[in-house]
């Protein structure tokens, strides 16, 4: 098993560039299934790495179903419900999602799904720029320990996780690094 | 993703980092495309209360912050100078910390003396953020005023900002020298020898006393208000001797290149330091500065009043 070193402990790959393909090529099949109307399909990445996922998989799409669907960025920093308690600020970016909404089906595209917290705040910010017909969630890696009553529509790898384990995932695009989701133990 | 930023105040440009200037200025485009929502609000200070302590009279600059505050959802109270107890002789210190007993999180501060928020910021847990203190600095405007010019011109190193006016008085004109020259501009300050005196060189900038010699080169020209209410007699030509020799008038908007911004932190004088046809010309983007000013301020809002105290 590859094994990469950080400052504290080592970490374990979970899944290579190889895997991850696979597991958003699936992801792109599965989303061309369930959605009739694919033109309505919205993919909204939340940054840095859930917008080049999405951009993945869209490209996908154009491969299999050719059709062009579009992309977005949702921010979800300001939509957060912990500002003042966190030590450090989360950066927040410009959302930009194609106007207008209304019978338009949404699907958010992050790296980890973990308390679901990020997607609450995610669909706060999609309710700010209109009402679209239905919202979903597609997300790589799905750790479990949820705390809100929140589930993915479309899951790369379920990875059951301890809460004190560290998921990290890296992509080539975003993070100069060769494609990998890197399980950390504490 | 979180950030290096660990200001609980701004008190001032002078102070900041070019790194930290910068920073403002990317979070203010992420809050400047909340103004294009259906629903234009965001909840990221909500629960949070912000208190306009204004002691000297301002419109704009109150009515920006408190919208800028609504934005991000934070409760506001409005106090100026008339309806507060500092006509009742209490110390500025004693109304802050009366402020503060009522948990108010952040507190923005316009005040005739300079340093009067530093002050305070030294003392309060709360944040505190500078509305503009006497002659001293008005950070959020330069803070605008970049992020305009940065919009329109794509960058700010290199430029040639002409700044004109009283820059002896303004806090405005001192914001804008200390954030220009951090990112690389090439600042001249023009007006009369009693407002514009040489030692403004000490800061890196060049200082002119004929306009018409410094139009050609610029590629902004920010115009500074006459302010009647504050001119002390010895140091001002007279209205009209001033427009003549410094008004930006329509003939002397002919000097300008075609690409060059003609700014002005408002309210406008028509007619004295900028002739109509100009303030409302294709130029012009001093409407510009008033939208970006509510992004900027939701920016420095969410900075320095998000952090946990």
């Amino acid at each position: 098993m590859q094994m990469k070193e950080t400052k504290q402990n080592p970490g374990v790959a979970i899944m290579d560039a190889e895997a991850i393909r696979r597991a958003l090529w699936r992801i792109a099949h599965e989303i061309i299934e369930q959605n009739a109307d694919l033109k309505s399909v919205v993919l909204a990445g939340i940054p840095l790495r859930g917008v080049e996922i999405a951009r993945r998989i869209a490209e996908f799409i154009r491969e299999v179903a050719k059709i062009d669907i579009e992309t977005g960025t949702i921010d979800v920093a300001m939509h957060r419900d912990d500002v003042g308690t966190r030590a450090e600020l989360p950066i927040v970016h410009a959302s930009k999602l194609p106007l207008p909404l209304e019978n338009r089906t949404v699907i958010i595209v992050d790296d980890v799904l973990f308390t679901g917290r990020t997607v609450r705040a995610a669909m706060d910010a999609i309710s700010s720029f209109g009402r679209p017909a239905r919202i979903q969630l597609a997300a790589l890696i799905d750790r479990g320990h949820r705390e809100l009553p929140i589930r993915a529509d479309y899951v790369g790898k379920n990875l059951p996780t301890a809460t004190k384990e560290q998921i990290q995932v890296r992509l080539q695009n975003v993070d100069q690094e060769p494609d990998a989701v890197w399980l950390f133990k504490q | 993703m979180s950030t290096n930023w660990n200001r609980k105040d701004l008190l001032g440009l002078g102070e900041l980092s070019v790194d930290e200037i910068n920073f403002i200025l990317e979070t203010a485009d992420a809050f400047k495309q909340v103004g294009t929502r259906e629903i234009k609000k965001v909840p990221a200070l909500r629960g949070k209360t912000l208190v306009n302590f204004f002691v000297e009279p301002s419109t704009r600059t109150r009515t920006s912050f408190e919208l800028a505050a609504f934005r991000l959802s934070a409760d506001v109270i409005n106090i100026s100078a008339t309806t507060s107890s500092l006509t009742k002789g209490e110390t500025l210190k004693d109304t802050a910390r009366n402020l503060e007993a009522l948990h108010a999180d952040i507190l923005v501060l316009r005040h005739s003396s300079a340093g009067a928020p530093q002050f305070l910021a030294q003392r309060l847990k709360s944040s505190v953020i500078n509305a503009g203190d006497g002659a001293h600095e008005h950070p959020t405007q330069g803070l605008l005023d970049i992020y305009t010019i940065r919009e329109k011109r794509g960058k700010v190193d290199n430029l040639h900002i002409v700044i004109v006016g009283d820059i002896l008085f303004s806090r405005v004109a001192r914001s804008n020298i200390f954030g220009l020259t951090k990112l690389g501009a090439q600042v001249t300050l023009v007006g009369p020898s009693t407002l514009v005196p040489r030692e403004f060189e000490n800061l890196g900038v060049t200082v002119s006393h004929k306009i018409d010699d410094v139009l050609p080169t610029a590629d902004v020209v920010n115009l500074l208000r006459i302010q009647h209410e504050r001119q002390r007699k010895e140091y001002f030509p007279g209205i009209g001797e001033y427009t003549t020799l410094f008004g930006l008038t329509k003939e002397r908007a002919k000097l300008l290149k075609p690409d060059c911004l003609v700014m002005h932190p408002g309210p406008i004088n028509r007619g004295v330091e900028i002739d109509s046809e100009v303030a409302d010309g294709l130029q012009s983007v001093i409407l510009d500065q008033v939208t970006n000013g509510l992004a900027v301020r939701m920016a420095v809002l969410y900075l320095c009043g998000g952090i946990a105290t």
